[in-house]
């Protein structure tokens, strides 16, 4: 039941104005695939192109074998959640979800049966018989994911679904969502910008910029092997330090700290680098970059400080458990050479570590 | 620039160049031919009516009292009913609700029943002035004339103009009040700096509904006027009256009229084109209670104007069921009036809402398609045909009645006189009001619902008439039976097209009130106000009092 979706050199443009080059892209059967980039990246404009909704420029997009270019939005038996909910207000949550059941003649006894039933795996039996105009947004948006599961579509697509939620919710419709997708095993595309949700919810995801896919990995790959500096930067809060590469000898520079990296591949020889640093690698020791703390909150679970030095200010998090650091502290940040990913400076700042992705 | 068109951008424009060209052939091709007979006699240009008319001064009189009746009308208006609009907004009145059904009948009764029934007051047999002549031992002589004619046009537009400016100021989100007050600024000049830029389109459009309607009225100012001339009585009288008959002169009348609306359509489109304020209202204003002074002021204000809207309802009601005679009312009652008014009306009841039926159902196809075409599948054509279809909002309702008879009175259509050209007269008039509300309530759905349908399997037909129509129909059946109320009390065009087997309720009254016959005209207007009292009611329980007015 689950499809392959091929997507080959596809391209997008209004007018003359190019969105997508020529994407390609192969998504798994029963994958849940997470299309993760900032506004603007072309994500939802993919979707669409998948959903029908915005015509395809150019190569092929194929569930499966089947080319689905030219086929019209109502015939691709594609299940879609939108961000706006876009629920059917005139109708009881009931005909909401079984409106995708009529149109497939499915007649009753059957009809009742699959609306209960998927009622029920979203938790919203209870609302049935109700409107919509009253419901809050995370009830709206179980009817659309019940809307969306009850026609056994080939795919389902996801709209930045959670986009309008508050966050406590977010993270339960999450749950819910993943939860109900393993146990149909569609093939599923969902876009968002938030990195947190695509890493928690994905079996793979594809980071895009400008039109072009990034890097596609699973989620741990995508956070700790980018393949390029867009990634490293795009998932989380990052330190971007000024590096010089010799062989496999790293030197910050001004600083003056070196690191030796066995994991650098350095092909083309590059001498100027990147070193990206998240908050939470850095380590506080008794070498490494010196510093003072001018800055620190506490979040909690973590406490995050500014320390300034001589490349500038640096944002370090710490465990709660760890000994705080007091404002004015001396402090020296030492680099794990294990985690950090150092990226060229010029050109498309690939990485040059062995085991990037 | 490459654009791929989808069949179904092609199927919705070509609906539209179908409901476009049905409009253009009953609205722009008269006004047309109504230009071109002005102006050709068949054998070569003949300007020389327009010569006459500038150069007589029984004519040029008639242009000056129009614009006089109009400026002077819309400038009070606009007062009266921005000062109304605000203190309905703003305070806490009163009996609101009764206010606004009040309002609401006022607006449907047509304007020259208003006129005819301040005749009753104030004219010179009218209660009010036989009571103050008795008391004082004096002759007034009644309400006739100029002053008569702006204070009835006055009670009438006050309320319009209320009910397009309270939508508007519905709009306006009580925060941008607040950051306002928060940055200094408050009271009057909040009003002047803030609230008056922001419905400033609203009132322009409506002021300028107003200049139109008094520019061109007819049965007002002929009931009224007594003498006064305007462009409406004259255009009427030259085009239909028993002894001063001059057809040409009439097309030269109407064609000068149309250009000088028109002009001031262009006008209004540009003003509205340079003001676009775009406003979505999440926290509307809150309604204080007015303290003191104040309080007194606006309830009084609030329940003149009320008085002044509604007294002509309740003045025609009471006539009808007065012993009457004639133009003279005699001592006591019966239900004479009634009597001969269901005569003579016969089953001009039945037709006048059969026709608006008809009529209602057309606009409503015509705007559903104008109006969707132009939002989700917007093309040049969509957008000319959304100008375009405004335009009757500024034609004269005589301007066009002439129109119409001008262009199907002969060969090949001969359709004077029957009910298609009074229903196409209808639809016309009330076009323009339906695309505007039917536009807003397409801004509001979603194009991701049609898109859900679609993904759910239904194909766009299905779509279209399985979620869109559905959407649309609930907000747009309060302005649809507004426009049905509008259409059957509509006088001025359809005076023009009509002949005596298509004769509408709003006709007859017209004749009776013509021929004297106070009492019949009475009990017909009730008949007719009663039943479009029994339409607004039905208006208020599908919307739950949620009708709102934009334009």
């Amino acid at each position: 039941m689950s499809v392959t979706i091929n997507i080959e050199h596809a391209k997008k443009a209004y007018g003359k104005n190019v969105v997508i080059e020529n994407l390609s892209a192969q998504i798994r059967p029963g994958e849940f695939f997470t299309l993760l980039g900032p506004s603007g990246c072309g994500k939802t404009t993919l979707l669409r192109m998948i959903a029908g909704f915005n015509t395809i420029e150019g190569g092929e997009i194929k569930f499966d074998e089947k080319v689905i270019n030219n086929l019209p939005p109502h015939k691709r038996n594609i299940g879609m959640v939108f961000q706006n909910y876009a629920i059917f207000p005139h109708m009881s949550t009931k005909d909401n979800v079984a409106f995708g059941l009529k149109e497939r003649k499915v007649k009753d006894p059957e009809l009742s049966k699959r609306v209960a039933d998927v009622l029920e795996q979203v938790q919203i039996s209870d609302l049935a018989d109700r409107m919509p105009s009253n419901m809050s947004g995370g009830q709206q948006q179980r009817i659309a994911l019940a809307r969306a599961m009850v026609i056994n579509p080939d795919v389902l697509l996801f709209d930045e679904p959670l986009s309008n939620l508050d966050a406590k919710l977010r993270v339960e419709m999450r749950s819910t969502i993943r939860h109900i997708q393993q146990q149909a095993g569609i093939t599923t595309i969902y876009v968002t910008h938030d990195q947190e949700e695509a890493l928690a919810i994905s079996d793979r995801i594809a980071v895009m910029n400008k039109g072009e896919i990034q890097q596609i990995d699973e989620p741990v790959k995508i956070y700790r092997k980018p393949r390029n500096l867009f990634v490293a930067t795009f998932m989380g809060q990052t330190n971007i330090l000024d590096v010089q590469i010799e062989n496999q000898d790293v030197m910050i520079e001004k600083v003056g700290c070196k690191y030796h990296f066995d994991r650098i591949k350095n092909v083309n020889n590059i001498k100027a680098g990147k070193m990206v640093v998240r908050p939470n690698d850095f380590v506080f020791a008794d070498h490494g970059i010196k510093g003072e703390v001018t800055e620190r909150i506490f979040f909690g679970t973590i406490t995050t400080y500014t320390v300034k030095t001589e490349i500038g200010d640096l944002v370090v998090t710490r465990d709660v458990n760890e000994h705080m650091k007091e404002i004015g502290e001396q402090v020296y940040l030492d680099i794990p050479v294990e985690v950090v990913n150092i990226f060229e400076a010029d050109g498309k700042n690939m990485s040059i570590m062995e085991d990037a992705g | 620039m490459r654009r791929k068109y989808t069949r179904d951008h092609v199927t919705w424009n070509l609906l539209a160049l179908s409901s476009f060209s049905i409009f253009i052939f009953f609205f722009l091709f008269p006004l047309f031919r109504l230009i071109i007979g002005a102006i050709w006699t068949g054998n070569g240009f003949n300007l020389e009516p327009f010569k006459r008319f500038f150069a007589t001064k029984y004519y040029m009189q008639a242009v000056v009292n129009s614009f006089k009746v109009s400026t002077v009308t819309t400038i009070i208006s606009i007062i009266t009913g921005t000062t109304f609009a605000m203190i309905m907004r703003y305070f806490k009145i009163k009996g609101k609700k009764f206010i606004d059904i009040m309002l609401l009948v006022s607006t449907i009764t047509p304007p020259f029943l208003g006129g005819y029934s301040w005749i009753l007051l104030f004219g010179r047999v009218g209660w009010a002035t036989k009571f103050f002549n008795n008391l004082f031992g004096i002759t007034l002589p009644g309400i006739y004339g100029f002053w008569g004619i702006v204070f009835t046009f006055v009670c009438h537009s006050t309320t319009t103009m209320y009910m397009y400016i309270s939508g508007a100021l519905k709009n306006v989100d009580s925060t941008l009040n607040e950051a306002a007050e928060n940055l200094g600024c408050f009271g009057l000049r909040r009003i002047v700096k803030i609230i008056l830029p922001l419905i400033l389109p609203t009132v322009l459009s409506t002021a300028l509904l107003t200049f139109m309607h008094c520019f061109a009225d007819y049965g007002t100012s002929s009931l009224i006027g007594e003498g006064y001339n305007v462009m409406g009585t004259l255009i009427y009288t030259a085009f239909l009256g028993e002894v001063s008959r001059d057809a040409t002169m009439a097309s030269a009348m109407a064609s000068i009229t149309l250009i000088f609306t028109s002009l001031l359509f262009m006008l209004q489109r540009w003003i509205g084109s340079r003001r676009v304020v775009e406003m979505n209202s999440l926290h509307p204003i809150e309604q204080t209670k007015p303290k003191g002074i104040i309080a007194v002021v606006s309830h009084f204000y609030i329940y003149l104007m009320t008085a002044l809207a509604a007294l002509p309802i309740f003045v025609v009601a009471y006539n009808s069921f007065q012993k009457a005679s004639g133009f003279l009312f005699l001592p006591g009652y019966s239900l004479n009036s009634y009597k001969l008014a269901f005569q003579r009306l016969g089953d001009a009841i039945q037709r006048t809402y059969a026709y608006g039926l008809v009529a209602i159902v057309i606009i409503i196809i015509i705007a559903v398609i104008i109006s969707y075409a132009n939002i989700r599948h917007s093309s040049p054509l969509t957008k000319t045909a959304d100008t375009l279809t405004m335009f009757p909002l500024v034609v004269p309702g005589t301007v066009l009645g002439i129109a119409m008879v001008l262009a199907f009175n002969g060969a090949p259509f001969y359709l004077n006189g029957t009910a298609a050209l009074v229903i196409s007269v209808w639809v016309i008039r009330r076009l323009p009001y339906t695309i505007r509300s039917t536009t807003g309530v397409l801004h509001n759905i979603s194009t991701s619902v049609e898109e859900a349908s679609q993904s759910l399997g239904a194909n766009p037909f299905r779509t279209f008439t399985r979620v869109v129509f559905p959407m649309l129909f609930s907000g747009l059946l309060p302005g649809a039976l507004l426009s049905f109320i509008s259409s059957i009390t509509e006088l001025s065009s359809t005076l023009m097209v009509y002949n005596f087997k298509t004769a509408t309720m709003s006709i007859l009254i017209y004749t009776e009130i013509c021929k004297g016959n106070f009492g019949v005209a009475s009990a017909m207007s009730t008949i007719l106000l009663v039943s479009a009292v029994l339409v607004l009611g039905i208006l208020f329980k599908v919307s739950k009092g949620n009708y709102e007015f934009t334009l």
